[in-house]
């Protein structure tokens, strides 16, 4: 929590100044009742209408300042807070950029967008209010106290007793909900999750015919948060009578104390209106108080939140310089590799080992699940291998840093995602100086140039955002060639030509052996067309390569890849598979 | 507007009904409160006036007006915390109460509704805009009235005491009123701003977040990072702009306050000095001025609120009023065979638009239809009418010989198993998700349906095997798949519908699966959805379809000779993925 604070250091001078004007606010605030005491005290009783005059004009003139100071309070409040917000944010966003997909994965991205959202703008408000309040509240509260001191010791006696006693209730029923307002929150997620169970499986619950069961465990859940609903609510419903009932025995109390001391001459009627003037103050203050500790209490809990994204330690370090390696004609070599996803009870991968020479075309295919899709990336170490090791172009992959093996690697995803932009500025993310040649060049080996070709503004064309104005095939193509923008050494391609058509498909994979001769091409696919020509074709299962070697040998030797031929090529299905089918 | 307005509210006063009593008492208790309240700073004065001054102090009446105080004071608590359990159990009540409607009201209404709403809309409705209603129409009804109150009953005992003072107060009030407008007016166009600049920077923070691994693989990270500095120094300016002035609005009010709170001890003294007013009644008028505006803003930000409900309320409305599914007649399918048979089957989704004419088929026990076509060309839509999620327009469909529309809709659906394109899992444990259409079976009767839809493979290995939550993204596409399928394979119904079931699962698990499916199927009369054409060669008949008609139908050869759209299908794919 505390490291966030360097994040105020910039606003420093502001962090400083929002307080102390709100607490000179504070100042011409509690002067008032003073001056009206004066009013009666002297003006009245002397009849003099010149002090009443100089003491209007006193009260407007506090007015004024007090506004003055205000201003300049929030002023400087809203500029400490918001400059915080924004260089919390900034830094999360810039630390989300060092995170190893491991950290990823747990983290997850919808809980990344709330911290960056929601949680940044609640730690926000919560500062700006704190910057603006937190002092002028408790300021009040003491200051009236201090006040009603200088005007009478005997009654400032029942001011000091009431603000702890007040101070009790007010707290004591805050503290008591706020843990209460966790769980309301949980039995309403609950509720909510109920509510969309059974919208977007009403097919399935009324195919099933579970209406019934669906609407017993609404219930369930309805009741539940009506019952802690309407407990937290009898809580907080003492609150307002209770803080009311003890201001006013304070203030009977003053009163009577109040009427000894004019009896003794102690003190005059002034004073008396002064007294019960603060102790009016003193209440509507600690409630405010209290409902912004609750503020601040959220904020903190944000802040603690997002502390922890912040803490979150790269897992993957990099050398500051890759190490010099001798030449060597092995593009990638897997070494008796082993990964187990944080959080998996068995490895996804398990002792993987094989190699692969410079331009060669590597395909793997494999069941869903069966770790196809962890060895691309491990290969440009997303992922550091639990056992074993990988090496690229001869080096050891953690011999390599960060840039220079993201340069070596063009990674074409499963999901073919675009970014909102111009087709121009998608080619770019892997390199920013790519000229219009170099993209055009990319896009046709990709078998894209057609389909920028065709769009209003050719590489001007803007792309929506996730890509939806282009159709699944295309944006495959242009992710496509947006890997290989940057002349990649080692192409993935991670079962990403799936919503091609066959004879598109084809032409890409003879236009990245042509115009890309030398390149390392791995090719990830469940269709044995794609793969079938490649020089080397791994088969997965279960974690496992169940067979190595091209489609005729692995025809020959792999029972899995023969079977996974056969399903898709059924006429293709030797007289004796056919005949177990149809049997 | 208006009449809709108070036809929304004779509605909701109609959801309140049994509680009308509550919201009697509550306003009861609301007035009470007020005028005790109100009552208690006069009570002060009167005692504060007789202690005047030195030797002019009256105990008797000090203690008289003291104990007066403090009788108020308790039974204005006491009714203001009564009045809080009032509120509280109306507004959470008639809440329940409205969700208990809704989702009822949810099991009946016509598909065609859920279909044409998003789910965030229904669960919007039935979530906080419930909330908004209770809170703004409920709590709202009770604030205003005792604002509207308080500020009469302000009023009628300032005048009371001093009709001048009261009369300036009145005469200074709309000067705090222009203050608060013309400060949000100001803020208003700043939020819209920040409110832009936030969308952007929630767009990049969206997809720079969603697609990190991308951003990561790529190197864009520190583009990606002056990108967002940019948008984060925008946002930056417009909230410091946006914050500032709204925070303005507080401090203003209070200053007017403060001048009015100023000109009344002035007029007030004056008042004193020519024997018009006591001080015990300056102090009155003071402690006055000085909430006088309070109720004014309350009451301005409740009918804002009180809008803002009635938006909502109607929204509530608008789905619990929603027209429900035509009602069903009680017969029962008994046999269990499997025929299905369309006759003349007509349907439209709009009038305008002609999709299913004059169908028919007649299918018997354990024949396999297939329905094939391109992506989008409304297969779901058959399935719709076979399960009668959605009506047919003329026709008739028989169900075992029963028409579809003489039996409940839970005999129908009875006879049907499903797996459907897109997957659906309940939250709830593995075992729970699979024991849906049938909770008595035994763990040994999941894990062999699990073993035969090959689900068995990744449960097994879950930690708490069957026992495992389901969370949203706690299995794959494939495996969400897989426990669908898993979940019929327990049911065993007559008749299955199979829509698209492994369309997001690999070949090599197909396999398999198709493997247990043969086995389910036998015997069983199946509707398959599949754009696979190996996988549907072997159906008795082929629906082929496009663009929601069907427009061939006929088994493989059959069509494979006619040389129509099928023919052209199957030809396209097979050859080119041979030539490949």
């Amino acid at each position: 929590m505390k490291k966030l604070l360097i994040y105020l250091r910039e606003y420093r001078k502001e962090s400083i100044i929002a307080p102390l004007f709100k607490l000179l606010e504070v100042v011409f605030d509690l002067t008032v009742p003073l001056i009206v005491a004066d009013m009666i005290d002297s003006g009245i009783v002397n009849g003099d209408a010149g002090v009443l005059y100089s003491r209007f004009i006193l009260l407007i003139g506090m007015a004024v300042c007090g506004l003055a100071c205000s201003f300049t309070a929030q002023y400087f409040a809203s500029k400490a807070s918001v400059g915080f917000a924004a260089n919390v944010r900034q830094a999360l966003f810039d630390h989300v950029q060092n995170l190893s997909w491991s950290s990823l994965d747990t983290i997850g991205a919808n809980t990344l967008i709330t911290r960056l959202t929601s949680d940044v703008n609640q730690m926000q408000n919560g500062l700006n209010l704190a910057l603006r309040l937190l002092l002028r509240s408790p300021f009040i509260v003491f200051g009236a106290m201090f006040m009603a001191f200088t005007i009478d010791v005997q009654c400032a006696l029942i001011f000091l007793g009431a603000i702890p006693v007040l101070s009790v209730a007010v707290f004591g029923i805050m503290l008591i909900s706020i843990p209460l307002y966790k769980k309301v929150q949980n039995a309403l997620d609950k509720v909510l999750g109920k509510t969309r169970d059974s919208l977007t499986g009403v097919r399935v619950i009324r195919a099933f015919r579970k209406e019934q069961d669906e609407v017993a465990a609404f219930d369930e859940a309805s009741e539940a948060l009506t019952f802690i609903n309407e407990k937290v609510g009898r809580i907080s419903a003492l609150l307002n009578p209770l803080t009311y009932a003890l201001i006013n025995i304070a203030t009977v109390m003053l009163i009577r104390e109040a009427g000894w001391r004019v009896t003794l001459g102690a003190i005059e009627q002034g004073d008396v209106v002064a007294l019960y003037n603060y102790m009016a103050q003193i209440i509507v203050e600690l409630i405010k108080l209290a409902s912004l500790i609750i503020t601040i209490d959220k904020s903190l809990a944000c802040a603690a939140r997002v502390q922890s994204v912040l803490d979150e330690q790269p897992s993957i370090v990099y050398p500051e310089t890759t190490k010099h390696a001798e030449p060597s004609d092995e593009a990638v070599r897997f070494d008796h590799v082993s990964f187990t996803y944080a959080g998996a009870s068995e490895p996804a991968v398990s002792d993987i080992s094989f190699a692969v020479k410079k331009g060669q075309t590597v395909g793997i295919i494999g069941a869903t699940g069966s770790g196809k899709s962890t060895i691309a990336n491990m290969t440009g170490r997303y992922y550091d291998a639990t056992e074993g090791k990988i090496s690229v172009n001869g080096l050891a992959i953690e011999d390599y840093t960060r840039e220079d093996l993201t340069a070596l690697i063009g990674m074409v995803p499963q999901k073919a995602v675009l970014f909102a932009g111009s087709v121009r500025d998608n080619m770019k993310i892997a390199n920013e100086s790519a000229t219009d040649e170099e993209i055009w060049q990319a896009l046709e080996t990709a078998q894209a140039k057609d389909v920028v070709e065709g769009k209003d503004g050719k590489l001007d064309f803007m792309i929506e955002q996730g890509g939806r104005n282009l159709s699944g095939g295309q944006r495959q193509r242009l992710t496509i060639a947006r890997a290989l923008v940057h002349k990649p050494e080692i192409l993935i391609l991670d079962d990403s030509a799936s919503a091609l058509d066959f004879a598109t498909d084809a032409r890409l994979r003879t236009a990245i052996r042509c115009d890309l001769a030398g390149i390392t091409t791995f090719i990830i696919s469940q269709r044995i067309s794609s793969i079938r020509y490649a020089d080397t074709i791994l088969v997965l299962f279960d974690g496992m390569i169940a067979g190595e070697g091209t489609h005729e040998e692995l025809l020959e030797s792999c029972e899995v890849y023969r079977q996974i031929y056969e399903s898709q090529y059924p006429d293709h299905r030797r007289s004796s598979s056919l005949q177990e089918v149809q049997a | 507007m208006k009449s809709t307005s108070m036809e929304t509210m004779k509605k909701l006063m109609r959801m309140v009904g049994r509680y009308s009593l509550w919201l009697v008492l509550s306003l009861v208790l609301a007035a009470v409160t007020v005028v005790l309240t109100l009552y208690v700073p006069i009570l002060f004065g009167d005692a504060i006036d007789a202690i005047a001054g030195q030797g002019r102090v009256d105990p008797a009446v000090v203690s008289a007006m003291l104990v007066r105080v403090l009788i108020c004071v308790a039974i204005s608590s006491l009714c203001t915390w009564v009045m809080n359990l009032v509120n509280n159990h109306l507004t959470y009540r008639v809440v329940y109460d409205i969700r208990a409607k809704a989702i009822r009201h949810i099991q009946v209404i016509p598909m065609k509704y859920i279909d044409a709403h998003s789910t965030g809309d229904i669960t919007g409705r039935i979530i906080a805009d419930t909330d908004q209603l209770s809170d703004g129409l409920l709590l709202g009804l009770t604030q205003l009235f005792s604002g509207v109150l308080t500020i009469i009953v302000t009023l009628v005992f300032m005048f009371m005491r001093s009709w001048q003072i009261t009369l300036l107060v009145i005469a200074l009030t709309p000067v705090s009123f222009i203050a608060a407008k013309v400060i949000a007016s100001r803020s208003f166009e700043m939020f819209r701003k920040q409110a832009a600049a936030r969308g952007a920077q929630t767009a990049l923070i969206d997809e720079m977040i969603t697609n990190q691994k991308l951003v990561q693989a790529f190197g864009y990270g520190k583009r990606a990072s002056l990108r967002f500095r940019k948008v984060n120094e925008e946002v930056k300016e417009y909230s410091q702009k946006a914050i500032f002035i709204s925070s303005l609005t507080n401090p203003c009010t209070r200053a007017v306050n403060s001048m009015i709170y100023a000109a009344v001890a002035l007029v007030g003294s004056f008042l004193i000095l020519g024997g018009m007013l006591s001080v015990g009644g300056l102090s009155v008028m003071l402690s006055y001025a000085n909430q006088y505006m309070k109720p004014f803003n309350d009451i301005s930000s409740v009918v804002t609120e009180f809008q803002n409900a009635l938006a909502c309320a109607a929204r509530v409305f608008e789905l619990i009023e929603a027209e429900p599914e035509v009602p069903e007649k009680d017969g029962v399918i008994e046999s269990r065979e499997g025929s299905v048979q369309l006759k003349d089957v007509s349907f439209r989704y709009v009038p305008e638009r002609p999709l299913i004419e004059n169908f028919n088929l007649d299918v018997k026990p354990g024949q396999h239809i297939a329905i094939v076509g391109p992506t989008g060309c409304g297969k779901t839509t058959f399935i719709n009418l076979l399960m009668r999620f959605y009506e047919i327009d003329s026709g008739t469909i028989h169900v075992n010989g029963h028409e579809i529309r003489d039996v409940t809709r839970h005999s129908l659906r009875e006879q049907y198993g499903m797996v459907l394109q897109e997957t659906w899992l309940q939250s709830g444990t593995v075992r729970e998700n699979l024991a849906f259409g049938r909770p008595d079976a035994t763990d040994e009767e999941i894990i062999d349906a699990c073993r035969k839809a090959h689900s068995w493979e990744f449960i097994r290995r879950l930690p708490q095997k069957l026992d495992t939550p389901i969370s949203e993204d706690s299995f794959s596409a494939g495996q969400k798949q897989l426990l669908c399928i898993t979940r019929v394979m327990l049911a065993l119904p007559p008749v299955l519908i199979l829509d698209e079931a492994t369309s997001s699962i690999d070949t090599l698990t197909e396999i398999k699966i198709q493997k247990a499916f043969d086995e389910l199927m036998k015997g069983r009369t199946s509707f398959i959805v599949a754009h696979r054409l190996s996988t549907i060669r072997s159906a008795d008949v082929i629906l082929v379809m496009k663009e929601g008609r069907i427009i061939e139908q006929g088994s493989h050869e059959e069509l494979m000779d006619k040389g129509g759209f099928y023919a052209e299908l199957y030809n396209s794919q097979f050859v080119s993925s041979a030539a490949a």
